[in-house]
């Protein structure tokens, strides 16, 4: 992906206040602990060259999930234009590791940040048509104003941490 | 509609005012101003609407197709479509489907519609909103006085009180943060325990059976992911081609409603999931997950029929027509419900889906001003929905057939059109009778018994002043006087167009239209045009509205054959011109006239732009000037111009930024409004007493507008033009 698009990814990002941290693989084990608090839950990561430190727990229950200060999982894409992280993935628990906890660390690779919406959804219906169940676009934490002012986290995480991993 | 009828408008009006306005106010202003700033963002913005649109128009045209289409796509994937004939046939099939088991649910329009919550409560089973404004609103027991923020009309202090009151927590709840927090572990469990989680779908992809949720709190994603069923309510009309058809819908739909750029969540579901769902302790494999996607007709295939009423099923619900609406703005859903859907495009909707007279009780509410067309990320014409719908209501209706009325009124509409309806439809009559005997009308129309006679019988608010008629029109006045500006001096030919309000009521300005007009070396006629079916239209009179159009063409049809240029004076007529007339006159006539005219002080642009010359003018001399241009005006884009003209006067300028000044045409007269539409006055007049605003010479472009100020503000309004009179 292009360092312009990667830029664009970094200040929509933080636009919408969430914050983006740069690793590569040989750094991703330190870049990532400090931003796990724990408890940790979280879904194994597809990329070969990294993966999840031993202290996040993969397998968790339902209580586990409710406690977890951090879940961690991969995103599918980011969009550069909105600072949106897809969320795919199915039987692995994705949707309910990154839903539970008070924040949500989403690792994506640098080639997979998309420009905007229509290469977005290019892919996405490619996806679709090979069978990707569900993919959430999303921007930001949960929010909610019904309660007479914005207040984060109302059924989904508090906070989102982008961790952007440059040489998959 | 009787007199009785009309206070108990009122009252329920002040009402909603005094307990639920300030609230709406509040925040639908937020969503407003929200969405200009979010969209003036886009880059192509009108592209990506007319692309909506054009996806809209073709999923509705092949609608039975894009069924078929996503039975086949669903069931491939392992779920089953229902495709429902009314709420009834609807709530039978989710009954069978949750079988008394416990419900979460996220929130959908479409399920109040169909009042699904109702019928499974019946059968005993528990029903959740989790949907936080949802859970306040089913905890209060009330309707949605909004779709997109259903509770839009509590405030936090209010919610604080209703959950202490029913859930007496330990620790009372006050802040926004706290009452957050209880709602999502109430829910929280509610979602633990139910085994059927129902969602909507703002889109569905016939070609994969996808959903589309767009949603900003995450609870469609718990409740569809922590149960074993789900079921999917949608309008049919929900159905869109393909996953690649949602792109612009994306970028609009929150921009649009609530002037995010995007909702935190766009959930694309392709069920059934295969997300590990919740057993007792532990997450389970979703792999059994049953998906039952319902869609609901109740009313649309028949809208798809009708030529009028169709445009309403590209709606996508987003809301801008609502929060861009000024009286919604000021008296909120509630004042504009009907039996599901609030405010706006609710009308069709309500038409459509309920019948007509859920649609009729607030109906009137919409005036017309046309600030909701813009802001319709589908390009829908909302105000010509309401008209339509409006022009039914009156022939469906048994009315007092008065002959006395009938002599007053020679119109084109049934007998059943209500009184109030017919006056304020027939202007142009009732204005030509005022002027020929003032000032005696005058003089009588002023008198107390003649003032409550009004109020009593025809419902015009004896707190409004009436309008004073001109002895002398101002086609009678040109006549005598002629033009000043020879055939061989001048530099074009130009037909002022003689409004009603400016013929008999406002000759002053017309006066010094045609002579700024003269001063920059312009030959003047004033045809005898008539009303141009503004006034009958805004009453839903459209056959009065469409041979009011037939003679205003026929009477400036010569000047157009000519190739003279059509200068109108009233805003509102000018949007007729370009606007409504496209419905009301043949193809070519309606072109012609569109092309041929333009607004007077867009017309003083062009002059100017094109060689005027602008030292015959007054200077502004740096006279600072609040200008307020009208609704309709401002939907055609040509606010720019007057400041600009005015500007380039040395006039020292501010402008005005609400939807509409509350008075729009003869809804601030009728006294159920009256209340409402000075209200939404107070927002403009706020504005114009500032510090900043408090000592500048007022100047609004619209009839009504200038009204409107003139009994709100102690500084007497003028239209501008009369700043570039000499005389
Ligand atoms: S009519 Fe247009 S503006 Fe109104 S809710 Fe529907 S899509 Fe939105």
């Amino acid at each position: 992906m292009s360092a312009e698009a990667i830029a664009t990814f970094e200040s929509s990002l933080d636009e919408i206040g969430v914050e983006l941290v740069r690793t590569t693989a040989d750094e991703f084990a330190s870049t990532l602990s400090p931003l796990l608090d724990a408890p940790t839950v979280g879904t194994s990561l597809p990329f070969e060259t990294v993966s999840l430190p031993d202290s996040v727990d993969t397998d968790p229950s339902i209580a586990d999930l409710e406690a977890a200060a951090t879940g961690v999982t991969a995103a599918g894409y980011g969009i550069a234009d909105y600072g949106s992280v897809i969320i795919q993935g199915g039987t692995d628990g994705e949707e309910p590791v990154s839903l539970y906890a008070d924040e949500h660390v989403a690792v994506v690779a640098a080639s997979d940040v998309l420009p905007d919406m229509d290469a977005t959804f290019d892919q996405l219906a490619e996806d679709i048509r090979n069978g990707v169940g569900q993919s959430i676009i999303a921007t930001g934490p949960s929010a909610t104003a019904d309660m007479g002012s914005l207040v984060t986290g109302a059924h989904g995480p508090m906070d989102v941490t982008v961790v952007l991993l440059e040489d998959k | 509609m009787s007199a009785d009828t009309r206070r108990q408008k009122a009252e329920r009006i002040r009402h909603l005012l005094d307990t639920e306005g300030d609230a709406v106010h509040e925040n639908t202003q937020v969503f407003n101003e929200g969405r200009y700033e979010s969209t003036a963002n886009l880059d192509d913005y009108d592209e990506l609407k007319n692309e909506a649109r054009a996806i809209k128009e073709d999923a509705i045209e092949r609608l039975p197709e894009l069924v078929d289409q996503v039975t086949e796509a669903v069931e491939a994937n392992g779920g089953s479509v229902y495709v429902a004939d009314d709420a009834a046939d609807a709530n039978r099939y989710i009954e069978e489907v949750v079988d008394g088991r416990d419900v979460v649910k996220s929130k959908s329009m479409t399920s109040e519609e169909i009042e699904v919550n109702e019928s499974l409560e019946a059968r005993d089973g528990d029903v959740w909103e989790t949907d936080l404004a949802e859970f306040v609103l089913q905890v209060a027991d009330e309707a949605p006085s909004h779709i997109v923020a259903p509770a839009i009309h509590k405030s936090r202090e209010e919610i604080a009180a209703l959950f202490n009151e029913v859930f007496d927590p330990e620790e009372p709840l006050e802040t926004a943060e706290e009452l957050t927090r209880f709602a999502r572990e109430y829910l929280g469990e509610k979602i633990l325990d139910a085994e059927v989680g129902m969602t909507g779908a703002n889109f569905v992809t016939a070609d994969t059976g996808t959903l589309a949720l767009v949603t900003s709190e995450g609870n469609a994603r718990k409740c569809v992911q922590a149960t074993d069923t789900h079921v999917a309510v949608a309008g049919v009309e929900k159905l869109v081609p393909s996953v690649e058809d949602l792109q612009p819908f994306v970028e609009l739909i929150g921009r649009s409603g609530t002037g995010q750029d995007i909702t935190s969540y766009i959930s694309l579901f392709t069920p059934p999931s295969d997300s590990p769902t919740f057993g007792g302790n532990e997450l389970e494999s979703g792999d059994d997950r049953e998906f039952h996607l319902v869609l609901i007709d109740n009313g649309r295939m028949e809208m798809r029929e009708d030529d009028q009423l169709r445009e309403t099923l590209y709606c996508i619900r987003c809301s801008a027509c609502a929060n861009s609406c000024a009286n919604f703005q000021h008296v909120g859903g509630h004042a504009f419900g009907g039996e599901t859907y609030s405010g706006g495009i609710a009308t069709g909707w309500e038409a459509g889906v309920h019948g007509e007279d859920s649609a009729a009780e607030f109906n009137d509410l919409c005036t017309g001003c046309s600030r909701c067309v813009n802001q319709c990320p589908v390009n829908i014409d909302i105000p010509w929905i309401n008209t339509v719908v409006r022009d039914r209501i009156n022939r469906g209706e048994d009315g007092d057939f008065d002959f006395l009325v009938e002599g007053l009124t020679p119109d084109e509409e049934p007998g059943g059109v209500d009184l109030q309806k017919r006056l304020f439809g027939n202007f142009d009559t009732l204005a030509k009778l005022g002027s020929a005997f003032a000032p005696l009308s005058n003089w009588a129309a002023r008198t107390g018994p003649a003032r409550s006679l009004l109020e009593r019988t025809l419902g015009v608010d004896s707190r409004r002043e009436l309008p004073e008629f001109e002895r002398e029109s101002l086609v009678e006045w040109f006549e005598k006087r002629g033009p000043h500006v020879g055939r061989d001096e001048a530099r074009r030919q130009v037909a002022l167009y003689p409004d009603a309000y400016t013929n008999y009521v406002r000759t002053e300005r017309g006066k010094a239209a045609v002579r700024v007009l003269e001063a920059l070396d312009i030959r003047v006629d004033v045809p005898p045009a008539g009303e141009s079916g503004r006034a009958p239209l805004s009453q839903g009179m459209v056959s009065t509205a469409q041979s009011n159009a037939d003679a205003v063409y026929d009477a400036l049809a010569p000047a157009i054959a000519a190739g003279h240029d059509v200068v109108v004076i009233e805003p509102s007529d000018l949007a007729m011109f370009h606007r409504e007339y496209e419905r009301l006159l043949p193809e070519d006539d309606y072109a012609a006239l569109h092309e041929q005219s333009y607004e007077l002080m867009e017309y003083v642009y062009g002059l100017l732009e094109n060689g005027g010359d602008i030292d015959v003018l007054p200077g502004g001399d740096d006279e600072r000037i609040a200008y307020h241009s009208h609704c309709q005006q401002r939907t055609l884009d040509l606010e720019p111009y007057t400041v600009a003209v005015l500007e380039d006067c040395g006039f020292d300028v501010t402008t005005s930024d609400v939807e509409c000044c509350g008075m729009a045409g003869s809804f601030g007269y009728k006294s159920e409004y009256y209340e409402l539409s000075v209200d939404v006055g107070e927002t403009l007049v706020d504005e114009f007493t500032t510090e900043d605003t408090a000592d500048r010479t007022v100047v609004a472009s619209g009839t009504s507008c200038l009204e409107q100020l003139d009994a709100l503000l102690t500084r007497r309004p003028a239209h501008p033009v009369r700043l570039l009179d000499t005389q």
